[in-house]
C-alpha cells in the first residue's frame, strides 16, 4: 500500500538512506565502521535498504581484544548470514607492549581504537569512513556535521567546520584529508530502538536484561558497566527508555575521566 | 545530551532553531526552558554546577548545550547544538546555534532545514549585527515561522516602554524582507521569567510565553502538492536490475507514470519502485521519501537529472539568477569559477553579473563587482551546462544551491528567476588569444582534449552512438564535435573517391583535423568503419597520448540483421564493390583503449560505458563516476 506521508521512523530511515548513497557515489574509497552494537546494526540494515540488499563498501571493526566475548560471536555469525566484507583490526603493537585500561582510559581508547583505525584505514587506503555515532549521546558529538571533514592524521578541528546547507554535503576534500559520514546524527536513541523493533534487526543478547542487569551501551568490557534493569526483550527496552532520565553513556568510564576527555579522544580521531 | 525521552515514533518532530546576536542569551534560554520543562537529563544540573564552581562563576544554564571546553572557557557557543524534549502536544528538536559572526557558518547549518525559529534579542541591547543577520538568513534559509524573544528583561526593570521599542526596531527590519513573528515575547531566561511560567514582574504583557509558543507553530511543511521532483542521485547495477536511485524532493511518483529526465528531455515509465526486504511491495512514493525505481525502456539516466511529470518539467538553462548569501574569505567576484551543487548537480559556473550587493544588517543596496564575506548579493551565474532546477518561491526543495571554492562551501543561495525571465544562451565565448596553453583550455573547460576514434563494421552503431555521445557530453558542458562522412566527404575530402589510396588519404586528413580539435580542447568523435590498423596506428602516430582507440565490437551476421542503410543487401546482391565485411576485411583492433560490444548491450548501456569512460580519461579535477 501506498503511503501519503512519512511517519517519525520512515523520515529518519529516508534520510540516512540518502546519507549513504550520497557518500557512496561521491567517495571513491569508502567503509564503514561496524562497532556491533545497536546503532552500526541499525545502519547496516539501512545500508541493505539503500543498496537493494547488497552492502557495496567493507565493514571495519576494531577489536581492542577486550571486547565483551559475545560481541564477537554476534559479529562472526552475522558477518557468516548476511555475507559482509568485514575487516578486522587492532593495534597490535600496542597490545604487545601491554595496552590495557590500567594505563589511562582515555590513553587505552586511544592506542587501541583510535590508533588501530587509523592503521586499517591507512593500509586501506579509505578515504570516507562512515560511523553510527548520534547528536544526543553526548556533547561533541552533537556539533558534528554529517560529512566531516578530518584533517591529516584524521583530527577533527571542532573550531572550523564547514557549513551545511540543507542537505548539501561538503563531498570536497583536499588531499591526505579524509571525510567522516555520519548517518545517524539526527536520530536518538530511542528512535534506534523503536527502529530495531520495527524492522526486527538482530542486536547482541547483552542489551537483555539476565539477572537484573543489562547493557545500554556496548563497549569493552573493563569499562563498559551494566545497569540494573529488567528488560529482557526490544519492547521492554523501549518501555524502559520511555521512563528513564538517565543518560545512555552513563556506563562508559573513559568519558567520566575528566570533563573534557571525551572531547579531547573526538578531536584526536575517535569515532 | 543525554537522552531526552518519550519522543513519539509515529510523529515527525517539529525543528526549532535558537538564533541571535552573540551574548543576548540564546543558550541559556534553552537551558532554563528544558528545566522547566522537566525535560535535563538525570545529572545534568550538577555536572553543570560542578563545571561552573570548577571556574568560580556562578551557575550557567548555557553549559548544557555548550559541550566543547573552548565554549564554557570562553562563554560562547561555536557551533551548533541540538537536544530533544517533547511537550503533551508534540516533540521537538532544539538548536541552539551560535551567534557570533565568526560563527555565520555553524549557524547556517543549524537553521538550514529547521521549521521554526526563536530570534532572541538583549531588551538592553537591543537590535544588533547579528539578530539582523540572522533574521535575513531565517529568510534566505526559507524559515518561515519566527518567535522573537526580548530577552534579559530584568536588566530593564521589565519596562514595558523598552520592550516596545525593542519590538518596533525588529518588526521594521523583519517586515522589510517579509517576515512577521508569530509573536514578540519579554522574557528573562536566567530569572525565569515568561519562560514556561507566565511571569508577574510582566504583568502588562498577555501573550504566550516561550513554552507555549512553541506548541503553537504549525506542522513542518510537506511539499506533497506540488509537481514531482526526483533528482537522480545514482544508478545501480549490483544484479540484473537497473536501478534508478533518489530522493523524492516534492510530489508523489507513481508505478506507471512516465517520467521526463531533465535536461536530456528522454521519458519512460515506471515499472516498478523497488525496496528491500522483496516482500515489502511499493507503488506510491511521497516527498523525502529515498527510493530506487526502474524504467520500462533503457534510457540514458545518470546523477543529476531530474526527473518530472511530463507536462510540469522544471526549468532548463544554463543561466541562474539567484540570491546568494556569501561566507567565502575571498570576495566573490564578477568573472570568478565557482563549482554549483544544485540538487544532484555538481557543475562549473562563472559568476557573470552582480546585480547589487545587498548589506544583510541593513539591507541597504549598492552597486559593486565584488561580494565580500557575510554579505548577501543578487547575481547570474552562467553554468557550464544546461541544469535543471526551479524558481525557489514556487519549488523551494529543488531551488537552492551552494557554491564551492576550492575544497570549501563559501556560499548559499537561492534561485529567484522564473521561467519566463530565463532562456538557454549559447555557450561562453572566450576570445582566444594567440598562445592559449593546453592546461589554460582545460581548466577552462573542466576537461581535456582528445580523439575517441570510434571503429567498427557498417551498422555496428558507431554513428548512432557518436552523436548521442556527443549529445550527452554537450548537454554537460563539454566541447564536442562529430566527425562522420556527412561532414568530412562534403567539404575537406571532396576531392576523394573510394580507391585504395584515397580511402588512406581520406582517413589520414580525418586524423590530422581530429588532433587540431583535439589540440583545441576539443573531445572529438570521429565514426568511421576504417578497416586497416595501419591506418589507425597512422592516426595514433600524430598524437599519440590524444588517440583512443574504440571498437564499437558487433560481428557480421549482427550488423547485417540490422543493416540500417540497406548496404549489406545491396554488397550481397554485389552492388558495392569491396564492402568491409562482405568483400574487404576488417581487421579488428590489436589493443584498443575501449570496447563497446554493442551486440550485447543497448543503446543506453553503450553510451553508458562511453560516458564512464570520458569522465574517467577527460574530466581533469573532477572525481571520475564511479561504477556500481
Amino acid at each position: 500500500m501506498g503511503r501519503q506521508t512519512l511517519d517519525h521512523l520512515d523520515a529518519l530511515e529516508s534520510q540516512s538512506i540518502f546519507i549513504f548513497r550520497e557518500a557512496f557515489n561521491r567517495i571513491e574509497d569508502l567503509a564503514m565502521l561496524w562497532s556491533l552494537g545497536k546503532d552500526s546494526n541499525a545502519m547496516l540494515w539501512m545500508v541493505r535498504k539503500a543498496f537493494f540488499g547488497h552492502v557495496p563498501f567493507p565493514l571495519i571493526h576494531i577489536d581492542t581484544h577486550y571486547k565483551i566475548p559475545e560481541m564477537i560471536a554476534f559479529r562472526d555469525q552475522l558477518a557468516k548470514d548476511w555475507n559482509l566484507n568485514l575487516i578486522v583490526g587492532s593495534n597490535d603493537k600496542a597490545l604487545a607492549e601491554g595496552m590495557g585500561p590500567d594505563k589511562g582510559r582515555v590513553n587505552c581508547c586511544t592506542a587501541l581504537k583510535t590508533n588501530g583505525l587509523k592503521k586499517v584505514v591507512a593500509e586501506g587506503g579509505y578515504k570516507g569512513l562512515i560511523a553510527g555515532i548520534r547528536r544526543d549521546e553526548e556533547g561533541t558529538r552533537a556539533k558534528e556535521r554529517v560529512f566531516s571533514p578530518r584533517g591529516e592524521n584524521a583530527a577533527w578541528d571542532y573550531r572550523d567546520q564547514p557549513p551545511e546547507f540543507w542537505e548539501q554535503f561538503n563531498t570536497d576534500i583536499p588531499p591526505e584529508t579524509s571525510l567522516r559520514i555520519h548517518p545517524l546524527l539526527h536520530w536518538t536513541e530511542i528512535d534506534i530502538w523503536r527502529y530495531i523493533a520495527r524492522e526486527g534487526i538482530p542486536v547482541p543478547d547483552l542489551y537483555f536484561a539476565k539477572d537484573g542487569k543489562r547493557y545500554r551501551s556496548l563497549g569493552c568490557a573493563p569499562c563498559t558497566g551494566s545497569i540494573e534493569s529488567t528488560a529482557s526483550n526490544v519492547q521492554e527496552v523501549i518501555a524502559e527508555l520511555e521512563a528513564t532520565r538517565v543518560p545512555e553513556r552513563a556506563g562508559r568510564a573513559q568519558d567520566q575521566e575528566s570533563e573534557d576527555a571525551f572531547e579531547r579522544l573526538r578531536v584526536e580521531g575517535y569515532m | 545530551m543525554g537522552t531526552i525521552t518519550k519522543l513519539h515514533a509515529d510523529r515527525q518532530p517539529l525543528k526549532i532553531t535558537f538564533v541571535g546576536h552573540v551574548d543576548h542569551g540564546k543558550s541559556t534560554l534553552v537551558g532554563r526552558l528544558l528545566h522547566e520543562l522537566n525535560a535535563l537529563p538525570e545529572g545534568k544540573v550538577e555536572a553543570i554546577q560542578a563545571q561552573c564552581k570548577k571556574r568560580g562563576m556562578p551557575f550557567e544554564w548555557a553549559f548544557l548545550m555548550d559541550a566543547l571546553q573552548a565554549e564554557r572557557d570562553q562563554g560562547i557557543t561555536i557551533d551548533t547544538a541540538r537536544i530533544w524534549f517533547s511537550t503533551d502536544q508534540r516533540d521537538y528538536v532544539i538548536i541552539d546555534a551560535p551567534g557570533h559572526k565568526e560563527f555565520l557558518k555553524n549557524m547556517v547549518t543549524g537553521a538550514a532545514g529547521s521549521d521554526a525559529a526563536i530570534l532572541t534579542i538583549d531588551a538592553h541591547e537591543g537590535v544588533q549585527e547579528q539578530t539582523r543577520r540572522h533574521g535575513y538568513l531565517l529568510h534566505l534559509l526559507g524559515v518561515k515561522q519566527v518567535v522573537a524573544v526580548v530577552n534579559k528583561m530584568d536588566l530593564v526593570d521589565y519596562s514595558e516602554e523598552r520592550f516596545n521599542e525593542v519590538s518596533a526596531e525588529l518588526e521594521d527590519y523583519l517586515g522589510k524582507l517579509g517576515v512577521t513573528p508569530d509573536f514578540i515575547i519579554p522574557a528573562s531566561g536566567r530569572e525565569g521569567d515568561n519562560i514556561a511560567k507566565w511571569s508577574e514582574n510582566l504583568s502588562w504583557y498577555d501573550g504566550p510565553t516561550v513554552a507555549q509558543s512553541l506548541d503553537m507553530f504549525a506542522d513542518g511543511a510537506t511539499a506533497e502538492d506540488l509537481p514531482l521532483r526526483f533528482p537522480i542521485q545514482d544508478v545501480y547495477k549490483f544484479d540484473q536490475r537497473r536501478i534508478i536511485a533518489g530522493r523524492i524532493e516534492s510530489g508523489t511518483l507513481k508505478v506507471g507514470d512516465v517520467l521526463n529526465f531533465s535536461p536530456t528531455g528522454k521519458s519512460a515509465r515506471v515499472s516498478s519502485i523497488e525496496a528491500w526486504p522483496e516482500n515489502a511491495v511499493v507503488s506510491t512514493a511521497c516527498p523525502g521519501q529515498s527510493v530506487g525505481i526502474t524504467l520500462d525502456e533503457q534510457i540514458f539516466v545518470e546523477r543529476g537529472q531530474m526527473a518530472a511529470p511530463v507536462d510540469q518539467t522544471p526549468i532548463e538553462t544554463n543561466l541562474v539568477k539567484a540570491r546568494v548569501f556569501w561566507m567565502g574569505s575571498n570576495p566573490l567576484k564578477i568573472g570568478n569559477r565557482y563549482k554549483l551543487k544544485l540538487n544532484t548537480t555538481e557543475v562549473s559556473a562563472e559568476v557573470v553579473k552582480i546585480e547589487k550587493v545587498i548589506d544583510a544588517t541593513n539591507l541597504s543596496t549598492t552597486e559593486g563587482d565584488e561580494v565580500t564575506q557575510n554579505s548577501a548579493a543578487e547575481v547570474v551565474l552562467r553554468a557550464r551546462s544546461v541544469i535543471a532546477f526551479d524558481d525557489y518561491a514556487e519549488h523551494p526543495d529543488t531551488g537552492r544551491f551552494v557554491l564551492v571554492e576550492d575544497y570549501t562551501i563559501v556560499g548559499g543561495g537561492i534561485v529567484v528567476a522564473n521561467k519566463s525571465q530565463v532562456e538557454i544562451k549559447s555557450k561562453n565565448i572566450t576570445a582566444v588569444e594567440h598562445k592559449v596553453s593546453a592546461e589554460s583550455r582545460t581548466a577552462m573547460n573542466s576537461h581535456t582534449g582528445g580523439v575517441l576514434w570510434l571503429t567498427g563494421l557498417s551498422g555496428s552503431g558507431k554513428s548512432t552512438l557518436a552523436i548521442e555521445l556527443e549529445k550527452q557530453l554537450h548537454l554537460r558542458g563539454f566541447q564536442t564535435y562529430v566527425l562522420d562522412g556527412d561532414n568530412v566527404r562534403s567539404g575537406l575530402n571532396k576531392d576523394l573517391g573510394f580507391s585504395p589510396e584515397d580511402r588512406n588519404e581520406n582517413i589520414r586528413r580525418i586524423g590530422e583535423v581530429a588532433n587540431l580539435f583535439a589540440d583545441a580542447g576539443f573531445i572529438v568523435i570521429s565514426a568511421f568503419i576504417s578497416p586497416y590498423q595501419e591506418d589507425r596506428d597512422g592516426v595514433r602516430a600524430i598524437k599519440p597520448d590524444l588517440f583512443h582507440e574504440v571498437y564499437i565490437e558487433a560481428d557480421v551476421p549482427t550488423c547485417e540483421a540490422r543493416d540500417p542503410k540497406g548496404l549489406y543487401k545491396k554488397a550481397r546482391a554485389g552492388k558495392i564493390p569491396e564492402f568491409t565485411g562482405i568483400s574487404a576485411p576488417y581487421e579488428a583492433p590489436v589493443n584498443p583503449e575501449l570496447v563497446v560490444p554493442t551486440s550485447k548491450q543497448t543503446v543506453g548501456e553503450s553510451l553508458e560505458f562511453l560516458t564512464r569512460y570520458v569522465d574517467e580519461t577527460f574530466v581533469a579535477d573532477g572525481k571520475s563516476k564511479k561504477t556500481a
